[in-house]
């Protein structure tokens, strides 16, 4: 069984006036999954996912998303499609509870906001104006918003650039959950690094409009050129194979290593590899 | 397990239904945010009650008072506040605050937007009339109509007078570059014509020509004209610019602005912010 992916990208390509925001890019992304979309500010992230919404016009490459080109997408499209925008400043005058009723209304077969409200964990907050919610708080009823209609497929954009990281692990919580129990595909821009290899089954590391790495945190810690570094009290090396290396000095101190520690290079290590060489 | 469109599968809410709903959140924001009832509501109210109080003095020929004379050109620029200027400073913080991407993003319906917007600057637009009728009613000793042709003459003027208003405030909303200017871009305009209108300055007969006939171009000298053959008397006329009432010429200009705003609404709409790219 061949799945059409559920975004299918070809040789997308934008410019504004001289400048070059997407370069030619691939990117597929299957059913069910999470996709981290990481790259540096300017790198062409928005432009991206603002194409695939819809809502933002290609000069070329092809274009599928749930089956359909963004660009001549119809409402029963829009109905499948959930988006969590960059922070926005709208609905300030509202009640959570209102605003999350209102937007229920435009969707054939919308979740309970009730229900709803208490999965984004802002109960408490029902009755609050959303001019008085934090950032978190705020960022929490556009992501109830993006999915009050049960989409198939959620694209956020930066959903947690501001945030506390306190504030960010729970967020993060509540996207596993949507990931893991109700089987919505999800796209997400993110600049930071911690937020893709938490979230992400796969990472697509895009530079300069392109993208120059595709694969799961794990894979591409291991496809790294960087390579594990050994340190002990009188000296330091790097190794592809640190148990051979611990093992030798092991029986060259003739016991205990004093001050051992072995670091395996982090994804940053591999992502500032990847922007350092592609920029 | 491919998902097809399931026989029984709720269908899409319609556009009408949308609209409503819309209207009801557009009103119930418009009265939360304090600005917008102290600028767009409250100011006309204001403006009629302290210039009622401070002319006073009867126009030879009639019985009618400065204040009297007022009240109905007021009428006339309460509606252009409620429907230009508040949807086009509304139209242009929607634009800037996310409100249009989010909506973008959503199965609505454009119609339902305006569907709602529109209906939101009605059922203000009467709000304002109302308070502006019992204000001129209370303390300036307006007498009502009972005349129902004059009602009817007052309708006609009332429907097209905001219809022209909205459609040319939708249309202004995208002049603005943000939110924060709209508020002066939208405002500007609309003291000026109140001036060259013959509401703040009254007569209007006594206006100079050049400004006059500026203002004679406008929509809101019209509806005013409208309003005041309702509520006063024909001894009045001499101090109009012509002495009739013209029905006919203010019923050709409102619906000749009615078309030209919805031609410049279909035209230049615009649904991003022009700094977004």
């Amino acid at each position: 069984m061949t799945a059409t992916p559920t975004v299918r990208v070809r040789g997308l390509r934008r410019t504004y006036g001289d400048i070059v925001a997407v370069a030619g890019l691939d990117l597929d992304v299957g059913a069910g999954e999470v996709v981290a979309l990481l790259g540096p500010n300017g790198a062409g992230k928005t432009t991206t996912i603002e194409i695939l919404e819809g809502h933002r016009r290609r000069d070329a490459g092809e274009v599928s998303v749930l089956g359909h080109d963004p660009s001549r997408a119809d409402l029963d499209w829009r109905v499948r499609v959930g988006i969590v925008a960059q922070a926005s400043g709208d609905l300030g005058e509202l009640t959570v509870r209102e605003a999350l009723s209102h937007f229920a209304r435009y969707y054939p077969r919308p979740r309970d906001p009730e229900q709803l409200t208490e999965l984004v964990g802002l109960t408490a907050k029902a009755t609050a104006r959303v001019r008085t919610l934090s950032g978190g708080q705020r960022r929490r009823l556009d992501v109830a918003l993006g999915i009050v209609g049960r989409p198939r497929l959620l694209f956020l954009d930066e959903p947690t650039t501001g945030f506390d990281p306190q504030a960010r692990r729970r967020f993060w919580d509540l996207i596993r959950q949507l990931a893991g129990t109700e089987g919505c595909t999800i796209l997400l821009n993110t600049h930071y690094l911690q937020e893709a290899e938490a979230l992400a089954d796969r990472v697509a590391v895009i530079v300069g409009g392109r993208i120059v790495a595709d694969a799961t945190p794990t894979a591409l810690v291991g496809r790294t050129a960087a390579r594990t570094v050994v340190r002990w009290a009188d000296g330091r090396q790097e190794t592809d194979d640190p148990a051979a290396l611990i093992a030798a000095l092991t029986g060259r101190y003739g016991g205990t290593v004093p001050e051992l520690t072995v670091s395996r290079p982090s994804l940053e290590d591999v992502y500032l590899d990847l922007i350092g060489d592609a920029s | 397990m491919t998902s097809t469109v399931l026989p029984g599968t709720p269908r899409r809410p319609s556009a009408a239904r949308l609209g409503l709903h819309r209207a009801a959140i557009e009103v119930k924001s418009f009265f939360r945010e304090r600005d917008a009832v102290a600028f767009t509501f409250a100011m006309p109210v204001v403006i009629l009650a302290l210039l009622g109080a401070i002319f006073d003095g009867v126009y030879p020929g009639s019985d009618v008072t400065s204040a009297q004379y007022l009240a109905p050109s007021m009428i006339a620029a309460g509606v252009a506040s409620t429907t230009f200027i508040n949807l086009g400073t509304g139209i242009a913080a929607d634009r800037d605050d996310g409100t249009l991407h989010r909506l973008r993003g959503v199965p609505m319906p454009p119609s339902a937007y305006f569907i709602g917007k529109i209906l939101m600057a009605l059922v203000i637009t009467v709000g304002e009339t109302v308070a502006l009728l019992g204000i001129a009613v209370v303390a300036f000793d307006l007498s009502l109509p009972t005349d129902p042709e004059r009602w009817l003459t007052f309708g006609w003027v009332f429907l097209l007078g905001a219809t022209a208003c909205a459609l040319t405030g939708i249309a202004a909303s995208g002049l603005a570059g943000s939110a924060r200017s709209a508020g002066a871009v939208m405002n500007l305009p609309y003291l000026v014509l109140a001036f060259i209108s013959g509401v703040f300055y009254t007569p209007v007969g006594q206006l100079p020509e050049p400004l006059l006939t500026a203002g004679s171009l406008f929509p809101l000298k019209w509806m005013a004209q409208g309003f005041r053959s309702v509520f006063l008397p024909d001894s009045i006329l001499p101090q109009e610019v012509v002495p009739s009432w013209e029905h006919g010429r203010i019923a050709l200009v409102l619906a000749a602005w009615c078309i030209g705003g919805m031609v410049l609404c279909l035209t230049t709409f615009r649904w991003r912010s022009r700094r977004s790219r």
